[in-house]
């Protein structure tokens, strides 16, 4: 069994229509995914597919009404595990003002561990690497309310990594980012899959970040539509065009090439390549 | 104006009052609130505003955020201190009609003005120089008695905690809405008080709607960082009260005494 697997899980939320009918939306309907330990993986989807709810399973935030989820061999409904899952899954959500708790960076980046009874001395060294991991250390006396998006959700991601879990869980952490930000913390979060081994899902409707993952699941209507290297998966344009979800430009632009007759061997993901794609053309 | 408030906020310094451990800072509030009001002639009074003037200075905050602060209360201040203005006995110095100005009422309206600016700037000197995790944290351990009557003392801290680290954000947001209202002709500046009054309405609920909102997220982040309460939680700054804590203590308590005993001596000052 991999690190994280989830079998054949549903997931539904009852909600009343205008006639006070209850109507049962399924937000997830029978999905099944494998998550290896160090890798890094893009969920992709569009609003109300059903990524987030996802999410919320992978730490027993929400316990899944069919199938199950197991964290390192541990199912997410045994009772009394919910607090060693949560240590193993660290979960980021969208809005960084709302996930910090103390007035004061790095107490709020010790706020974890404090909660894990960790003695003071070791939660003191926990902050400061957490912190250093993110290259917010020397914010780490400032008020978080004075920094930008970026530099706050960085502080909310050290808030998760000081509690040393296996695997981070990002639901959709850009969101609410300005450009800048937005790179800040792909940074972070790349550094901290390839530097300190830690699984990465990202969960997120921009198809340029899901390009950076080493494996990106699509969701769509509370399934999986298809999943696979960056690269095959959004090579299925038209797939993936059907369920109106994007592609990234470069990607969309060769394919347009490719459907006017242009010959192309390689699908390009990044701009990089998509210049070097149409250089080759051009010669 | 919004973001004039300086109510609890922190700056970071290492004065000797900022290495003060935080309960002994409250309990020396405490006991300076006290004394404020036990003085109740000139030469007492003077005491206390020259044991204010040391905090201010050894605090090592920038006189700028003190004036601050004073500024938020300046319309409570000149109010208290007109009124007692008119409230003094004996000859009148000044009359028209009813009202009429005494001596004692200018020794009144004196008293209450140094009064609210030595209580203000002592509780200023406090909110800036402790950062506040370390302020809850110590009324958490200082209200730790309580507990026997069934009082959650861990949740009331951790309430006041978040309450502190959200008055920035919400300030903001009202701000933010109000400028949005603003923007759909919504009237805000203009009317009298009580129109004033019903123009904040439609910035008040959305401010509670993002509030609650605001609430169930912080919730659920609090969750996923394993928050259960206050049980078999550690602190990574743990409090310390070191030499300079008893001194200051004992030094309050000598002052305190030194109150009572001018309140005594000179008491025909009044």
């Amino acid at each position: 069994m991999e690190f994280i697997t989830a079998e054949n899980v549903t997931f539904y939320y009852e909600n009343d229509d205008e006639q006070q009918n209850s109507i049962i939306k399924n937000a997830i309907d029978g999905v099944s995914l494998e998550v290896k330990k160090g890798e890094f993986i893009a969920l992709l989807g569009h609003n109300g597919c059903g990524k987030s709810t996802m999410a919320k399973h992978f730490n027993a935030m929400l316990l899944p009404q069919g199938g199950s989820v197991y964290v390192d061999g541990i199912d997410t409904k045994t009772e009394g595990k919910t607090f060693d899952i949560r240590k193993q899954v660290g979960l980021v959500l969208q809005n960084p003002d709302n996930q910090l708790v103390a007035s004061i960076v790095e107490e709020d980046v010790a706020f974890g561990p404090e909660n894990l009874g960790i003695p003071p001395k070791k939660i003191r060294e926990r902050v400061d690497n957490a912190l250093k991991a993110v290259d917010m250390y020397e914010y780490r006396k400032h008020a978080p309310y004075k920094l930008s998006g970026g530099q706050k959700q960085r502080i909310a991601i050290a808030g998760i990594i000081a509690m040393e879990p296996d695997c981070i869980v990002l639901d959709e952490p850009t969101a609410m980012l300005d450009p800048k930000g937005r790179d800040e913390v792909l940074k972070a979060i790349q550094k901290l899959n390839k530097e300190n081994n830690i699984t990465i899902i990202l969960i997120t409707h921009y198809m340029d970040e899901a390009v950076l993952a080493d494996r990106v699941i699509v969701m769509d209507k509370g399934k999986i539509l298809t999943q696979g290297k960056p690269r095959e998966v959004f090579s299925q344009v038209h797939l993936l065009k059907k369920h109106r979800l994007d592609v990234p430009q470069a990607t969309e632009l060769a394919y347009k090439l490719k459907c006017s007759g242009v010959k192309i061997d390689k699908m390009p993901l990044t701009d990089e390549e998509c210049v070097e794609m149409l250089e080759g053309i051009l010669k | 104006m919004v973001r004039d408030v300086t109510l609890g906020q922190y700056l970071p310094g290492n004065s000797l009052i900022h290495r003060m451990d935080a309960r002994a800072k409250i309990v020396l509030l405490i006991s300076f609130i006290v004394m404020i009001f036990c003085a109740f002639n000139f030469v007492s009074l003077a005491l206390t505003a020259a044991v204010t003037i040391l905090i201010v200075i050894s605090s090592g905050i920038p006189l700028k955020m003190y004036l601050k602060s004073l500024k938020v209360i300046i319309f409570i201040v000149v109010i208290t201190s007109v009124l007692n203005l008119f409230y003094g006995t004996g000859d009148p110095l000044w009359q028209w009609g009813f009202l009429k100005i005494t001596w004692s009422g200018i020794s009144r309206a004196i008293f209450v003005t140094i009064r609210i600016i030595c209580l203000i700037l002592a509780t200023s000197a406090l909110t800036f120089t402790t950062s506040p995790t370390n302020l809850t944290d110590a009324l958490e351990r200082l209200m730790k008695p309580l507990k026997v009557f069934h009082i959650k003392v861990h949740e009331i801290a951790m309430m006041m905690t978040i309450a502190l680290r959200f008055i920035p954000t919400l300030l903001e947001e009202t701000d933010k809405i109000m400028q949005a209202q603003k923007a759909r002709g919504a009237d805000m500046d203009s009317g009298n008080i009580i129109q004033r009054i019903k123009a904040l309405i439609p910035v008040l609920i959305p401010l509670f709607v993002s509030s609650f909102r605001r609430a169930y997220e912080l919730a659920m982040a609090m969750e996923c960082r394993c928050y259960q309460g206050g049980e078999g939680r550690t602190k990574m700054k743990v409090l310390h009260m070191s030499a300079i804590d008893y001194i200051m203590i004992a030094l309050m308590a000598v002052v305190l005494a030194g109150v009572i005993f001018c309140n005594i001596f000179f008491w025909e000052l009044v």
